[in-house]
């Protein structure tokens, strides 16, 4: 008798051990198809911010490639321009980028030589001869490609008042009068942030 | 080893560099209806890494095929669903 009330008594217990367990998987098996309700939502898609604050020639590249070729993927990209990166989005400027003979230890030359007058000049055509020569898109071409394919080509508010830039001063289909709130929300969600 | 895809688009990115190889593909691929294939010529050798990173990363595509000539790099891409 008193074998079977604790043989009854363990089932018992055994019982709602497992019904506390059924209830933690029902709880667990919810929370994960919220998780992957979730995932679906966001459509698997990816996105990319990159913070570009340099108008030389050569540190103009990377954003752009980088950018034209995340929206190839499908990525949702912005690139906000803020400082030199500016010049990178302003119409003439743009044109116009400079290497620096200075201070770039990859330059043939010694720098109290790249120091002198007419340097940058002669940097700037060079490397410009090498990237025709190579193929190599211009900056206008991968700022055209990137607008086409959907990049959002962001120019800081605050230093284009600080640049004296307008929004006419800008290449067309460029996105103003944005600030870091506008950058850090698109961030914030982004798989990739970069730095330039 | 010509077609054995029905080509239905030809894309000569021949002499253009990185990213343009990619970036022109998928701009071609945008132009086809499901089924279509694009075979894309180029000459850069980062290629055929970058356009086989892009497809399999990318939803619509499917790398159908990539030769290397003599001096083109042909790849077969179709665009599916």
């Amino acid at each position: 008798m008193s074998t079977d009330a604790s043989t009854a008594g363990e089932s018992a217990a055994e019982e709602a051990d497992l019904a506390a367990l059924r209830a933690r998987v029902d709880d667990l098996e919810a929370q994960l198809a919220e998780v992957d309700a979730d995932a679906d939502a966001g459509d698997g898609q990816r996105s990319m911010t990159i913070i570009a604050t340099k108008g030389s020639m050569d540190m103009a590249y990377p954003p752009l490639i980088l950018a034209s070729t995340a929206a190839a993927f499908g990525w949702d990209v912005v690139v906000f321009h803020t400082f030199w990166g500016l010049d990178v989005l302003h119409e003439e400027k743009s044109e116009n980028l400079q290497l620096s003979a200075v201070g770039n230890p990859s330059m043939p030359m010694p720098n109290a030589l790249a120091a002198l007058p007419g340097m940058d000049r002669l940097a700037t055509r060079m490397m410009q001869k090498k990237i025709d020569e190579n193929g190599t898109a211009s900056i206008q071409e991968l700022i055209d490609v990137s607008l086409e394919s959907g990049v959002d080509l962001q120019a800081c508010q605050m230093t284009m008042e600080l640049m004296d830039y307008d929004d006419a001063d800008m290449i067309d289909g460029v996105t103003t009068q944005v600030g870091a709130a506008t950058a850090l929300e698109h961030m914030a969600d982004a798989d990739v942030q970069l730095l330039v | 080893m010509a077609t054995e895809y029905d080509v239905t688009t030809t894309l000569d990115v021949k002499g253009q560099s990185c990213p343009m190889p990619v970036v022109k593909t998928r701009q071609g691929v945008d132009d086809l209806s499901p089924g279509e294939v694009l075979e894309v010529l180029a000459t850069d050798s980062g290629s055929v890494s970058d356009i086989a990173g892009w497809a399999n990363s990318t939803d619509d595509v499917e790398l159908l095929d990539q030769n290397e000539g003599a001096d083109v790099y042909t790849h077969y891409v179709r665009k599916v669903e």
